[in-house]
């Protein structure tokens, strides 16, 4: 290994020098900067207090690259140009400030056989055993480099140095064709049917690389080498700049050689502590006390350290931590302690700048917990280890409770060959289950069991400073007033405390609430439990879940093929479903109001026309298709002869307007159906369904179309003076060519099938070609038409045009729950056959006089436009105090060229027997009085319809 | 992510597929011939067991076929499915 690239990085403020490799957190220790940030509630002083995702105090804003507006110290890389700054309270987004363009992310859909998640000795064993077994690994480590604990450690694997097996393992998982290995990549969340979510950070991507991937992978099965968490011990004090998880202080010492400490106090109640006395020993730290709050450690760490000098004291532990000047620690207080952690002896106080602290390690199963797994606490072990995996789910390493690194290889190296084995081995034995943790605690090896010990105190001890949770400031005293106050659930006490809701999601203090929980109540551990787990178990931005699915690439955007024409045209475009539309063309100096008068005046008095493509096609073929549209249309379908067009309503099963459109039979065995432009494929869907599962006998298929055609509605008195010219060989004569018929031939010189149907109670061609000759024939009807002064119209003029017909638009008119005959279209159920929705109408509900009802309404001043959904209250109730009985809605409202003025339509109670009543349309506290009237308000006769 | 093994296409990922609901639940042959009640009862009485719950989904995105899954409520697990009204696998009820 080369010698360590130094970089200048800028930490609040203060250029310093830090080694590339290191974590942020690990460059402020080694820099000399104790105190980070400060508590969000207290302001009090916070440092590096652990090494990894469990960090709770040294929170930074990341200022540089991605950036961050929060981020634990310790889970950000040091790189040349880092930028940070440490927070003073609750993180801030950066105000105006834009993320910078080049900033890409991206995401990856990948499939294995075994993920092992974890690149420590278990999960590198893991990976190892599986791909040897053959199958595709997929491994997930969160450092830069796979050996998590491992890296730099003194131990051995087989005989071989910690540093050799490491390189060793991830050179032959490099060099298996079948094992992809993900670095710097923490998996968030796993969920049903082997699913996990993966964030991987790529500060070393390419120019133009995602510097962020979200990856999505389905596992066959997976592997849990997540390792084992620390969890501290409580005492006075103990959120000081100084005191530190003693495994990440070690850790510090032996992986990066960061060790700015000139004195030690370390205190835990279990080996490993001890052994981290030693490393830090080893590692140039002078040690000035070991507290063990066993009476009996472990016979071969107490010889360690008496070979090393080191006063260990047996039975003891540290009740206060002090501070100096500076806020940042000073002193210990150790005193004699019991096994509850009471004081039972004077205290002695040594001066350290180091205090560090151990009361145990827990397996990581957030995991596992996703799906439900409940970790059991074992008092052999003083853990929560995992318990009942289920079938597909391995647990190995440390996050088993296997500490050790030989037996967390071996163990590893097992759980990965169980894994790629599935649940069936071959010659008929029983799928291994979880692999037994072991101990290495054993009396054998000279070690002895840990204890269970959540907080200190002596007689004059300050509750309120025994901080349990230091990101979220929470105190003994918290607990215990939550306990007073009548809790007694893990989940509760949470709740009140705040104690593990901080953004290190309480990764140190949630196994130290059960406990002190369990002691206060005088319950087991696993009847206390813990809280619940959930995804993510790290922090994901928002931006890497959003991916490249912004902006243009948000949803798709679908397109008629005379859309340039309309952008060349000035269309103002509005969005149905996925379709655009154009809403209106405004001239030179108009608004929309002026604009759609323009447009419905030209429809009613001359030629207009309306890019019609989006509206929803659907072939129904085969022989059974005229049958089964019967069952789907309130009105007949079978009996529609060749040639002719019907309009039809579906209903749901429960008699609701569900969708309209036009039949058009094409042949025996075949109809062409249109749908409303943005309920095309609900209605597809609706049509499988029922020929799929409820009448699979009948023959009938189905054929989305929509988009092979399109589409032009020509429109107004003089459309026939045009289309006569557009289709010279056409008879387009009332008599010739009758309303809802339609026929084949040319138009514009191509072939078209033109439809007399409308939407606007004018005479009208609906002109339908290829789709690719779409643009091409809009253009020649807009020629075709420019003598007679065709103008194009948007959506806009056509509900309008529709309204003064008095014609409904799901979903304007309808809300799922309005009946045909509540819409007063009776006329088009038929009373001769079942559909489907028919038996609904029959019931007495829909059968009510009061229900709503489709109305017409004219407001008293005529150039008022009712808001539509505007509530409708009786007039007689005006002033009255509410609450006042509503009577219905205003369902669609415009102004109106061909009446002079505005009108609504509007659902009312009732409404068909109240027509010349006078109502009040209440929209944001504004009463405005209108008359009910007929629903149709134009051309009653439909005498225009054939020109 | 539910993982569907939908019976023409293999599994396939939850999001390509629409909810149906109960699975059974045929279209009465006559239903003019029911009650309200047995109507209602057709149209909106729904199992909602905690456990083994055989119920339909629609490819929607993949073949546009209907199928019959038997999935557990508890924890996801699905035991198998089958083309609408065919045969599910036999399971602990």
């Amino acid at each position: 290994m080369s010698g360590p690239e130094r970089v200048e990085i800028v930490f609040d403020g203060r250029t310093l020098a830090a080694r590339r490799g290191l974590s942020l957190a690990a460059a402020l220790l080694e820099a000399g900067v104790r105190t980070v940030s400060t508590g969000a509630a207290t302001g009090r002083p916070r440092g590096v207090y652990g090494i990894g995702a469990e960090e709770p105090g040294a929170f930074v804003r990341v200022e540089s690259a991605v950036g961050a507006p929060m981020a634990a110290a310790t889970e950000v890389a040091v790189e040349d140009g880092l930028r940070a700054s440490g927070l003073a309270g609750f993180a801030r987004l950066p105000a105006g400030q834009e993320e910078p363009a080049a900033v890409r992310r991206d995401k990856v859909w990948a499939h294995c056989d075994v993920c092992v998640v974890g690149g420590g000795p278990a999960g590198l064993a893991a990976a190892r055993a599986a791909a040897d077994a053959g199958a595709r690994v997929i491994l997930a480590g969160r450092g830069a480099e796979f050996g998590g604990g491992l890296t730099g450690a003194a131990a051995a694997i087989g005989g071989v140095p910690e540093r050799e097996w490491r390189a060793g393992q991830a050179a032959a998982l490099a060099a298996a064709a079948e094992v992809r290995l993900l670095r710097r990549t923490v998996v968030t969340g796993r969920y049903d049917h082997g699913e996990l979510i993966a964030l991987q950070r790529r500060p070393d991507a390419p120019a133009g690389g995602a510097l962020e991937r979200l990856w999505h992978i389905r596992a066959g099965a997976v592997v849990l080498a997540t390792g084992g968490a620390e969890r501290p011990i409580a005492f006075e004090g103990c959120d000081l700049p100084g005191v530190m998880l003693a495994g990440a202080a070690a850790g510090y010492a032996r992986r990066f050689g960061v060790r700015p400490w000139r004195s030690a106090v370390v205190f835990g109640c279990h080996d490993e502590a001890l052994w981290n006395a030693a490393e830090l020993h080893d590692a140039g730290v002078r040690i000035a006390a070991v507290a063990d709050a066993r009476p009996e450690p472990g016979a071969a760490p107490a010889a360690a350290l008496a070979e090393r000098g080191i006063a260990l004291h047996r039975g003891h532990g540290v009740l206060r931590a002090r501070g100096g000047a500076d806020g940042t620690l000073d002193a210990a207080v150790l005193a004699p302690v019991d096994p509850a952690g009471r004081a039972c002896g004077d205290p002695v106080e040594v001066p350290c700048d180091l205090l560090a602290v151990s009361g145990g390690h827990d397996p990581v199963l957030d995991l596992a917990a996703h799906t439900g797994l409940r970790p059991r606490w074992s008092a052999a072990r003083a853990a929560f280890l995992p318990a009942a995996l289920p079938e597909g789910l391995h647990c190995a390493g440390a996050a088993a409770g296997t500490r050790a690194a030989e037996d967390a290889v071996a163990e590893g190296a097992a759980a990965g060959a169980a894994a790629a084995a599935g649940p069936e081995v071959p010659g008929g034995g029983a799928a291994p289950g979880p692999v037994a943790a072991r101990t290495a605690h054993g009396a054998a090896d000279g070690g002895a069991p840990p204890m269970a010990l959540w907080a200190t105190a002596g007689p004059d001890t300050d509750e309120a400073a025994v901080v349990v949770d230091l990101a979220r400031e929470a105190t003994l005293a918290d607990v215990r007033a939550a306990v007073a106050a009548g809790r007694s659930s893990v989940e509760h006490v949470k709740r009140s405390t705040t104690i593990g809701t901080g953004p290190d999601q309480g990764r140190t203090s949630g196994v130290l609430l059960t406990g002190l929980l369990a002691a206060m109540l005088g319950r087991g551990m696993d009847e206390v439990g813990g809280t619940t787990r959930r995804p993510p178990y790290a922090p994901i931005p928002f931006a890497a879940l959003a991916g490249r699915d912004t902006g243009e690439f948000l949803d798709p955007v679908r397109r008629t093929p005379m859309h340039a024409w309309h952008e060349a045209h000035g269309a103002v475009f509005e969005d149905v479903g996925q379709w655009k539309r154009p809403r209106y063309y405004p001239r030179e100096g108009e608004d929309m109001g002026a604009a759609v008068l323009r447009e419905c005046r030209a429809a009613r008095s001359g030629a207009a026309v309306l890019d019609a493509s989006t509206l929803g096609k659907i072939m129904v073929a085969g022989r059974d298709a005229g049958v089964f549209l019967d069952a789907m249309y309130t009105g007949m379908a079978s009996t529609l002869k060749v040639g002719r067009c019907r309009y039809g309503i579906m209903c749901t099963a429960d008699g609701m307007v569900f969708d309209d459109g036009v039949a058009v039979r094409l042949a025996d065995d075949r109809y062409l159906i249109t749908t409303t432009s943005g309920n095309a494929d609900t209605v597809l869907a609706w049509l499988e369904e029922w020929a799929q599962t409820e009448w699979p006998h009948l023959c009938v298929q189905f054929t989305p179309v929509t988009d092979h055609w399109a589409t032009v509605s020509l429109t107004g008195p003089r459309s026939r003076e045009i289309m006569a010219g557009l289709a010279p060989r056409m008879d387009v004569s009332a008599a010739g060519f009758k309303f809802m018929t339609w026929r084949d031939g040319e138009v514009a010189g191509v072939p078209a099938r033109v439809l007399r149907v409308g939407f606007t109670g004018e005479l009208t061609f609906e002109i339908n070609v290829a789709a690719h000759y779409g643009a091409a024939v809009w253009e020649a009807v807009q020629d075709a038409g420019l003598e007679h002064g065709i103008t194009a119209y948007g959506t806009e003029t056509m509900h309008v045009l529709r309204a003064e017909k008095g014609f409904i638009v799901v979903g304007h008119e309808t809300d799922g729950s309005v009946t045909p005959l509540d819409a007063g279209m009776g006329w088009a159920v038929s009373t001769k056959k079942d559909f489907v929705g028919r038996r609904s109408l029959a019931r007495a509900d829909s059968a009510r006089a009061d229900r709503g009802q489709l109305v017409g309404l004219v407001p008293d001043d005529p150039r008022r436009v009712l808001a539509e959904g505007a509530q409708l209250v009786a007039a007689s109730d005006a002033g009255a105090a509410p609450p006042v009985p509503m009577q219905g809605h205003v369902t669609s409202s415009y102004d109106s060229a061909a009446l002079g003025r505005s009108f609504a339509l509007a659902l009312l109670r009732g409404g068909r027997d109240r027509h010349g009543e006078r109502v009040l349309a209440v929209h944001l506290d504004e009463a405005t009085p209108a008359r009910v009237v007929d629903p149709v308000f134009y051309d009653k006769e439909g005498s225009r319809r054939d020109g | 992510m539910l993982l569907i093994p939908c019976p023409w296409c293999g599994p396939r990922d939850e999001a390509e597929f629409r909810y149906g609901g109960q699975a059974g639940i045929g279209y009465p042959a006559d239903p003019a011939a029911l009650s309200d009640a047995a109507w209602a009862e057709y149209l909106f009485f729904r199992d909602n067991p905690s456990g083994w719950f055989a119920e339909r989904w629609f490819h929607t995105a993949g073949c546009r076929r209907w199928c019959d899954a038997l999935r557990n409520t508890e924890d996801n697990a699905i035991a198998g499915a089958c083309p609408p009204g065919g045969t599910l696998p036999e399971v602990p009820r």
